[in-house]
């Protein structure tokens, strides 16, 4: 007896080993708060820098379309409706293009190693920069599409869409580049829920007499929606904060029109081109539109999350 | 009789051809477009590529048939990229330790990984921004006001939620027997995490971590007004504090002037970039792929 309970004094940690212990789960755990920190951070930093226009404008600033740094005057109507018109209609564009896509890679259509290559490739194309994409959109993409565009404005001029004369930068080639950034996206992301869609379901409605497509229509594609619309939100989410490629090709100008054929300008790109250079009011006012951003993708991002979790099946 | 073979004319076969190729077609077009625009870069940007390119400064534009060399835009790639994993990976894995081996899955860690997907949905921009009102308008570093410093601290902010991810992910494969049996000989929690979790986790992490730099090295949005640019040689520890070049907005800059010379030089460095990204995302890949294979048998 005696002997058993030195043995256990002998087992007994060192107060060192034991500090240390204690001293790495703290600095763990401080290090977990960082995101906590940095991201409150960041809400709080833009909205105090946002202030002084915040006060001035109040949410004037959101239906005004004049942005003047001779004459102080702010109003982000151009950029917020550029952001929400290129970001919505571009994925307008890719959904169909992105779901049909993981469809044809999760059906056995074509053997499985060439629907493997295409899976990864279009993966890896997600890892390009934005900017390298508009590079090529300034070289390949708009002369490749200016001849579609006069007729789309010859043919179609009296839809308040297509109602200028087409410039170089615009719109819709920004909206045409925002498809090719989210296509892998959209599309990697529908191929995961696709394939996590049990096998045991297509069989079951395979075996009551329903064809290929009413099967993927009526059982499968129900069963994926989940994470198939969680992938779209993400893509949303992108779209909106999307920079580099939509700076390059969207034009640059405040001036405010319905037509997607002339330049337009949205939230990022707007302070990717005026953030350098501004000063006085118009830094005020350029976080005041970052904070507009910024709360637009935390709620696509927040009801992203929410989506999820409450419509995720359960098999 | 006929009822069991297959009928083309029945309107469900009808129906099923029509939306088989439907899809073909989407993927047709998607597809097409994507394999055009990789070729197009590695063709066009790889015809630039000479030797002087990795060595000179980049010429100020303007009308000179020769536009120099991408050297400082290179090496400050690397240095910002390497400043952003030095913040960004000790704090990431870090937090992936407490989230993954410590929390018991309460209100703070459930915050926290909440948090760490908000944080990846932020628009990259946005963190410059951040960066740029908390550092180089405060001009904290030392007085200096647009600097590498500050463009690696933007990155940082953009890795960390890919690292914190990966670091619990990863974690959390290891498989509990793991940590029982080194709890069970008497080890203390910190040693089973750094002599036992940690290192068979380690290739998933590591993966997720150089996908994240490889992601961040492509950023252009958080540099243009952290880091600015610069047309001048790195020469030492001090120019760190200086606006420093970088591939990503070299290409940004010099694809928006009007100058020929300066536009092939965005191509170029969009070869180098465009290649290395892919390159380590193809290795990280095979390298995962067969660690799978392996841990199977």
């Amino acid at each position: 007896m005696e002997e058993k309970l030195t043995l256990f004094k002998n087992r007994k940690r060192f107060g060192i080993e034991k500090n240390i212990d204690i001293i790495f789960k703290n600095t763990a755990l401080v290090l977990s708060s960082f995101v906590a920190i940095i991201l409150l951070g960041i809400i709080l930093v833009v909205f105090f820098q946002s202030f002084e226009s915040f006060s001035r404008y109040g949410l004037k600033f959101l239906v005004t379309s004049e942005w003047n740094p001779v004459k102080d005057e702010y109003g982000a109507f151009t950029a917020i409706y550029g952001t929400l018109v290129t970001s919505f209609l571009s994925l307008l564009i890719t959904i169909p293009l992105g779901v049909g896509t993981a469809i044809f890679i999760t059906e056995d259509f074509v053997p499985k190693i060439v629907r493997e290559i295409i899976g990864s490739f279009v993966e890896l194309l997600a890892a390009i920069p934005s900017v390298v994409l508009g590079l090529w959109a300034i070289f390949v993409m708009e002369p490749f599409f200016r001849a579609f565009f006069v007729f789309l404005h010859n043919s179609f001029g009296w839809i308040p869409l297509f109602s200028t004369e087409p410039t170089g930068r615009n719109s819709l080639l920004a909206i045409l580049i925002l498809v090719v950034m989210l296509l892998p996206i959209v599309t990697s992301i529908a191929r995961d829920s696709l394939n996590q869609v049990p096998k045991k379901l297509r069989n079951a409605a395979y075996g009551i007499g329903a064809s290929r497509w009413k099967t993927i229509f009526s059982v499968i594609l129900p069963a994926a929606l989940s994470g198939i619309m969680a992938g779209v939100l993400l893509a949303l989410g992108r779209a909106m904060g999307e920079t580099m490629a939509v700076t390059m090709i969207i034009g640059n100008s405040n001036e405010f029109s319905w037509s997607l054929l002339s330049p337009g300008y949205t939230i990022s790109s707007m302070l990717a081109n005026q953030f350098g250079e501004a000063d006085g009011s118009q830094v005020s006012s350029l976080f005041y539109a970052a904070f507009v951003l910024m709360i637009l993708s935390l709620v696509i991002n927040i009801f992203a999350q929410w989506l999820v979790k409450k419509f995720s099946l359960k098999y | 009789m006929n009822s069991l073979y297959y009928q083309k004319r029945l309107s469900r076969n009808i129906g099923d051809k029509f939306f088989t190729s439907l899809s073909v077609i989407c993927a047709l077009i998607a597809i097409l477009p994507l394999i055009f625009l990789v070729t197009y870069i590695l063709i066009k940007g790889g015809s630039q590529i000479t030797p002087e390119l990795f060595t000179l400064e980049p010429n100020p534009p303007g009308d000179d048939l020769d536009a120099g060399g991408i050297n400082p835009a290179l090496i400050g790639t690397l240095i910002i990229t390497t400043i952003a994993s030095i913040i960004a990976i000790p704090v990431g894995v870090g937090g992936g330790i407490y989230l993954a081996e410590y929390s018991k899955g309460g209100a703070f860690s459930r915050f926290i990984r909440f948090g760490v997907n908000v944080l990846a949905g932020v628009p990259s921009i946005i963190a410059g921004v951040f960066i740029y009102a908390l550092i180089v308008s405060t001009k904290i570093l030392f007085g200096s006001m647009y600097s590498g410093l500050a463009g690696g601290m933007a990155l940082s902010i953009l890795m960390l939620p890919t690292v914190i991810k990966t670091t619990d992910e990863g974690l959390k494969l290891v498989p509990n027997e793991l940590r029982y049996a080194s709890l069970g000989v008497g080890a203390s929690m910190y040693t089973t995490i750094l002599k036992v979790t940690l290192p068979s986790a380690f290739r998933s992490i590591a993966t997720g971590v150089v996908l994240g730099i490889a992601r961040a090295a492509g950023e252009t949005a958080p540099l243009i007004f952290t880091a600015l640019f610069s047309y001048y040689y790195i020469t030492g520890f001090g120019d760190l504090f200086y606006e420093m070049g970088s591939l990503a907005v070299l290409i940004y800059n010099f694809a928006l002037e009007p100058y020929d010379a300066q536009n092939k030089l965005a191509w170029a460095a969009s070869f180098i970039l465009v290649l290395s990204i892919l390159s380590v995302n193809i290795f990280s890949r095979i390298l995962a792929a067969f660690t799978e294979k392996t841990k199977r048998v």
